[in-house]
């Protein structure tokens, strides 16, 4: 289809100016999931009118909840922290080809890992205490999902469903331990671990609500990207996702490549648990498996892997989701509403992946 | 609580009801999912059809008093999301697994957002036979209970694998799911085929749903499913793609689950949700065991995407 369009336009004396085609390839991809967002918020005003409620006025508490005063901003942002990170967690093995989705499993077994590194050390500088967090549920987060990448190279088991398996054993291993072993006695309706110490919490960035895990997931993306895309190492990984046989041939370490890949996406959603722990919870319970795994999931694909796209990309998911207590309040719509949203615009990025390279306005001839 | 009659009997008889009674949905999701990938095609998206189903299932249960109806209308619910899914991936360049992920998420939040007002009514549930009529124990008659949907999911997994085997629909079937090519070549719509084997599957994961808060665990709430749709996905690639071998794996599966239970209702309680989470890491553990890095899993069709 393409070629006898090329033919036609050589047939055709040129009117346009020549556009630079990575330019044109770069717009495309933003303007599509752009539409696709646009199409997406039209079949929930659908959705939600044949729920006879008005779409206009949910879409403008849904501005005002999310980005309408500097309140709600914050409250996005909060909520983007962790996005970013989870979402990191699917963008980095999908350089290599692989569709993870256990970024919720990482985020439990990382928050769990920063509360038990955390007991011990009370009394301990605050400054030790949450880097041994960091460390801890980085390294638990990054081992669980390594494992998913062993498992696929060593025995050719699908990460997708391993990760989302482990997402399921994560949840059992969390409500065994704030129930069992870890189980605060004085937390009597809902079971949760002790508490980490205020004195040990993140605090907040000066001047703001939000809490220092927007900065770590800002940075975490910032050096993804410079991984991928500065790094030889980061093109060997994103050679092994274009076809691993030349990524064989050319003898790079695939097996190597995955592990290490696999442990860093691990590693940032372990983060994401440690942040939610240190900085909004100050214990685990079953509050850590809110769904920011598989917001992740979602934020990771519409922001089509790219590292850098997912830090505005989280914010407005974070802001959709800031914005389901407005909903839920003042139009009596139930909290699953953000889900709807959030699932209609999964489907429609999807589909829309079906427009590329085939609009005549990204087309360019040399293209 | 040992003192009863049983005692720690109760534990083997209570994980072989259990393991009819958990199986179904299992069984179910699986046989659903067995014909969808024998299309060539892989749906995850039948965790959220399993919640759907569940959902719609209770709540027409619950308007019509009938529960044979609830199950209808989840198989229909759950043929609407196949058909979607089918339609989505035959536009090109659409990937099957991330389209299965979307719907994933999409079907439990679309239950759980019309799913509200049925959390606290109490719908009629399906009726079961008594085969432990016998038996003066407690614990065995309960055991024995067997549903009827249970009964219809064995008759279909010999029904299904003649028809793979005997049948002109069961050759075009595998043939698309083997080489797509060689299917066009003869002439078949491989987008039409599929749509309709990814249908039929999701008619089956509906049903699977419905079971789940009919029978049991017998109610609709939240929690009702945490990952049986994609386990059972799962137990499709143990079963290399074999109806009567996705009958025996869901047993298998459904004695797991009633293992935490069971150890319960003889005063175990340590360690619950571990128990709870047996399926799954004995899913992990079958799949590591006999899948293989180096060559392709025999029985599987060409054509799916999951075993490259």
């Amino acid at each position: 289809m393409r070629d006898n369009g090329r033919i036609a336009e050589i047939a055709r004396p040129p009117l346009r100016l020549s556009i630079d085609p990575r330019l044109l390839a770069a717009a495309e991809s933003v303007a599509i999931p752009l539409a696709a967002l646009a199409a997406a918020l039209l079949v929930f005003g659908v959705f939600i009118a044949l729920c006879r409620v008005n779409p206009l006025s949910a879409y403008g508490l849904m501005y005002k909840g999310a980005f309408g005063s500097w309140f709600s901003w914050q409250n996005s942002l909060i909520r983007a922290a962790p996005l970013v990170l989870t979402a990191l967690c699917t963008a980095l093995p999908a350089q290599l080809g692989l569709v993870v989705i256990g970024g919720e499993g990482a985020l439990v077994v990382g928050g769990l890992a920063a509360v038990a590194a955390a007991l011990p050390l009370q009394g301990v500088a605050p400054l030790g205490v949450q880097l041994a967090m960091a460390a801890a549920g980085m390294a638990a987060g990054g081992a669980w999902i390594a494992l998913v990448g062993a498992l696929r190279h060593y025995r050719g088991v699908n990460e997708t469903i391993s990760s989302l398996l482990l997402v399921y054993i994560a949840i059992a291993l969390l409500n065994h331990l704030v129930e069992g072993p870890m189980r605060d006695p004085a937390s009597l309706n809902k079971p949760s671990s002790p508490g980490i110490g205020d004195a040990n919490m993140i605090g907040m960035i000066p001047g703001t609500e939000v809490h220092w895990g927007l900065v770590f997931g800002l940075v975490a993306a910032v050096l993804a990207y410079v991984f991928l895309y500065r790094t030889t190492f980061g093109l060997a990984a994103r050679v092994v996702g274009g076809n691993v046989r030349t990524a064989k041939m050319v003898g790079l370490p695939v097996g190597r490549l995955i592990l290490l890949v696999c442990a860093l996406a691990g590693a940032m959603a372990g983060l994401a648990g440690m942040v939610e722990v240190a900085a909004v919870q100050g214990r685990a319970n079953a509050t850590l498996a809110v769904g920011y795994g598989y917001t992740g999931i979602l934020v990771s694909f519409l922001a089509r892997h790219n590292p850098l796209a997912i830090v505005p990309v989280a914010i407005l998911l974070g802001g959709i989701g800031a914005s389901g207590g407005l909903l839920q309040r003042r139009l009596d719509l139930p909290d699953a509403t953000v889900l709807v949203l959030q699932g209609i615009i999964f489907i429609a990025v999807l589909a829309s992946e079906a427009l590329y390279g085939r609009l005549p306005l990204f087309r360019g001839r040399t293209a | 609580m040992v003192d009863s009659a049983i005692g720690w009997w109760g534990v083997p008889i209570a994980v072989f009801g259990g393991a009819i009674r958990v199986s179904t949905p299992f069984l179910f999701v699986s046989l659903g999912e067995c014909i969808t990938e024998r299309s060539g095609r892989i749906n995850l998206g039948l965790e959220g059809t399993l919640v759907m189903g569940a959902m719609s299932g209770y709540a027409t249960a619950y308007l019509t008093g009938s529960p044979w109806l609830g199950v209808l209308v989840a198989g229909l619910i759950g043929a609407l999301f196949g058909m979607l899914h089918a339609f989505i991936c035959g536009l090109p360049r659409v990937n099957d697994i991330a389209v299965g992920i979307a719907l994933m998420l999409f079907g439990v939040g679309l239950a759980f957002f019309l799913g509200k007002p049925f959390i606290q009514p109490q719908a009629p549930i399906l009726p079961s036979i008594d085969f432990g009529w016998w038996s003066d124990s407690p614990s065995l008659r309960a055991a024995l209970k067997v549903n009827s949907l249970f009964l219809v999911g064995v008759a279909l997994a010999p029904a299904l694998l003649w028809a793979f085997n005997h049948t002109r629909w069961g050759l075009v079937l595998r043939m698309v799911g083997d080489s797509a090519e060689a299917a066009r070549a003869l002439g078949y719509t491989v987008n039409a085929v599929r749509m309709r084997a990814t249908m039929l599957g999701g008619f089956l994961g509906g049903v699977g749903g419905s079971f789940l808060s009919l029978y049991y665990p017998g109610s609709w709430n939240e929690r009702l499913s945490s990952g049986q749709g994609i386990t059972a996905v799962a137990l499709v690639i143990f079963a290399r793609w074999n109806p009567m071998l996705c009958l025996w794996a869901s047993l298998l599966f459904g004695g797991a689950g009633a293992l935490g239970p069971a150890l319960q209702s003889v005063g175990v309680t340590a360690g619950y949700h571990l128990f709870n989470a047996a399926p799954y890491i004995l899913t992990l553990l079958i799949l590591v065991i006999t899948s293989s890095p180096r060559r392709i899993i025999s029985g599987a069709p060409g054509e799916l995407a999951i075993i490259r």
